[in-house]
This record gives structure tokens, sequence and C-alpha cells, in this order.
């Protein structure tokens, strides 16, 4: 499955409403290693489909990131029925990433 | 998933992808591991303006993830997953790791090497903000600023050497009371009227607003401190290669460095060492990733 990119408009249908675990990545263009981050949580979309993958750009999505307190990033939050079941700061391994959604 | 390959590599920076982009060119089913993310030891530099045919420089991230998009349009697979342990002996290679056992006819060890650190509080944080370990790499931010060096070796030597010729002032902190580096350093250091030097001298404190601006420096004999305003840091106490998981297989020398001459072949067959991981004198991007191509070369005869 491929990444989504989500905004104020689609977060209450693709997160909050989804029917799969969410793994929610805050980042920022400008941000280095929000960018090494990017392959990984890819990756992780490709490799897993019972995995929904979303990215929040926090430049164009202010309200969204302050909803989750989000004070640095790159962000990582793991989701299941809209409730939040775990959450990290910085670049994080793959199997890290993959023992926070459970898997 | 098919776990066999005909050539693993483990370590994605510039070595590693280079090997797996011309071993993948060539036909070879080539899988990269890599513990965190693409680029080594480049992701820590915000701009590399020596790697040649970017006019404006680029930045470590940009040029990790385009050498694995490069190997990547030829097929080369990375695996994001760290190595546990390897059996490198036999003619089918296995590699252990966190996502699962790989095989492979051939392994080419591109880990790289770790800047030491010197385990002072916040230095994790100011790297980048400051805080550096390559003054070639990195003394061009520093025109015309007040930056210090610790260390006595001869890296150390060599980075206030070239810091002296465009910083302002430089400040050599070493815990000695003299230098490790060769004789011919000395001359130049003392002939150079912009290095200080900090003799029996070790650094106890950061002191930072956003960026580095100074250190708490402590006299090793008196314990007396003192407080040193400066734009930049070089920390100059030497580097660790990850060779942890080859020894007992692999010949290693005092330091850990894998040793390999400039064909790259190690002790044993199949196995090949590239990047800053291997004996060699100088561990810059450029000659990291030429390594690469030598190790490819090398292999492409070996699995004929």
């Amino acid at each position: 499955m491929s990444v989504i990119n989500v905004t104020t408009t689609n977060f209450q249908k693709e997160v909050m409403e989804s029917e799969k675990i969410v793994l929610l990545d805050f980042w920022a263009p400008w941000c280095g290693p929000c960018r090494m981050l990017g392959p990984i949580v890819e990756n992780i979309a490709e490799e897993y489909p019972d995995v929904k993958v979303c990215k929040v750009n926090v430049d164009e999505e202010g309200d969204l990131a302050q909803q989750f307190g989000v004070m640095s990033i790159p962000a990582v939050f793991v989701l299941e029925n809209g409730k939040i079941t775990n959450q990290s700061v910085g670049v994080k391994p793959k199997q890290q990433l993959l023992e926070m959604l459970g898997l | 998933m098919d776990r066999s390959y005909d050539v693993i590599v483990i370590g994605g920076g510039p070595a590693g992808y280079t090997a797996a982009l011309y071993t993948a060119r060539s036909g070879y089913r080539t899988l990269v591991i890599e513990k965190i993310a693409p680029g080594g030891q480049m992701t820590q530099t915000t701009q590399i303006d020596n790697y040649p045919g970017f006019p404006d420089g680029v930045d470590g991230i940009t040029l990790g993830m385009q050498m694995q998009a490069g190997a990547a349009r030829f097929g080369v697979e990375t695996e994001y997953s760290e190595v546990k342990k390897v059996n490198l002996t036999g003619a089918l290679k296995e590699v252990e790791t966190t996502g699962g056992v790989f095989q492979a006819r051939a392994v080419v060890i591109a880990t790289g090497a770790a800047h030491r650190h010197l385990g002072v509080e916040g230095e994790e944080a100011l790297v980048g903000r400051g805080v550096g370990y390559c003054a070639a790499c990195d003394a061009m931010f520093y025109r015309g600023k007040t930056v210090a060096v610790v260390g006595g070796g001869n890296t150390a030597a060599a980075a206030a050497l070239v810091l002296s010729r465009i910083a302002k002032q430089v400040h050599l902190i070493h815990r000695r009371d003299s230098l490790r580096a060769t004789r011919v350093y000395h001359q130049s250091l003392e002939q150079a009227e912009n290095i200080t030097f900090h003799w029996n001298t070790t650094v106890q404190q950061f002191l930072a607003e956003q960026k580095l601006t100074g250190v708490v420096l402590e006299d090793v004999h008196t314990g007396e401190r003192q407080t040193l305003a400066v734009d930049g840091l070089f920390v100059s106490v030497g580097q660790s290669p990850e060779t942890a998981l080859f020894a007992g297989q692999l010949e290693l020398d005092a330091q850990g460095y894998i040793v390999a001459d400039e064909t790259t072949k190690t002790n044993i067959d199949g196995v090949y060492a590239v990047g800053d991981v291997r004996t060699k004198q100088l561990r810059q991007v450029i000659t990291a990733a030429a390594d690469g191509a030598v190790a490819a070369h090398q292999i492409e005869a070996y699995l004929m």
C-alpha cells in the first residue's frame, strides 16, 4: 500500500476512522532526520498491507501537529481505532517501528 | 520471499551503494542491508562540497538517498535490518539479521566507522550545530570565526592547521602535555599565529543556545575551570570501525579495521571490505565510492 498524505480535510476519514492500524509520521521537507525516516516508513507501507502509513507535513498542517502535541520531528504515532497506542520521536530503525506496531 | 542473493552488501553508505550499483548493473542479484537509513556517516554532514558533480554542494542525506535510488534503478534491494551474526567462511555466506537470515555467494562489508565522541553531555544534540567530527569537511563554515579542536593525534593536528587558515582563532585542547601527532605537524602548528594550545585540559561542558556558544574547560592537574567562547568545536579523538561482528572471521588490525589492500579483498575468499571500515590512508566519500567499484570488479571475477 502506498503512503497517504494526510491533511485536516482527510484526517478524520483516513486516520480516525481507519479500520487498519495507522502509522502516522509528522515530518517537514527541511528536516534531515525526517527525510531519513521517509524510506523506512515507505518500506513498511510496501511490506505490510495491514498497516496504513500516513504522513503529515507539519509546515502545511500546523493544526494537526498541535493537536498531537508535536514539538520535535520526526514524530511517529501508532493509532488503533482512533486511539494513540504508541509514539516516538527521532529516526528509529525499522525494527523498532515494527515493534511499536506490534509486528 | 527468496532470501538468496549473488551479493550481499552490509552497510548503506557511499561505499556500499556504489558496490551494489556496480554488481547490479553487471546482472548480479544484490541486497544492501542497512540498519537505519541510507547514507552512513554522510547523514551527519549538512553540506558536502568535496564530492564532484555538485557545483552548489549537496547535503549528506540527499546524496545518500540518491545513491540508493541510483542503485535501486538497477534492481538493488534494501533490507532495513540490523545484522546480528555472520558466517562468512563457506562458499555460501550467511547473514543473520533482525529481519531474517540472508544468503549470498559474495559479501561486501561496508559498515564504516564512527567518530569517537567526547562523551560530554549534550554532544549528540549539538552535532551539526557547532559540534563536528570532520574539520576537512566543515572548516569552510567557520571562516573568520573562533573554533576549538579537541585531541592530540595526527587528525587533531591536521584539523587545527586546516582551521587556522580559515578561522580567526583556533584553540587546540589536549588532555596531555604534548601531542602524539608526528613531528612534521609540530613546527607548522607552532608557527601558526592564531593557534592557542591548552595543555592538560579537558572539555567538561558545552554551552549552547540553539547552537554551540562555548565550552567549560578543566585543568586535569589543578581542577581549575575556565569558560571559552567558541563558534565551533571539532572532536578529533579518533574513529572506531564497526567490525565487532566480524572478529574471529576476518583479519583486523590493532585499531579494529578490516585488513584489506586496494583490491578490497579480505582474508576470506568472496568477502570484500570497502570504505571507512578498511585499512586505508584517506577516508572520504569519494574514496569510499571508489572502493565500491573496485570490489564489484573483484566480485565479477570471483563469481564467474
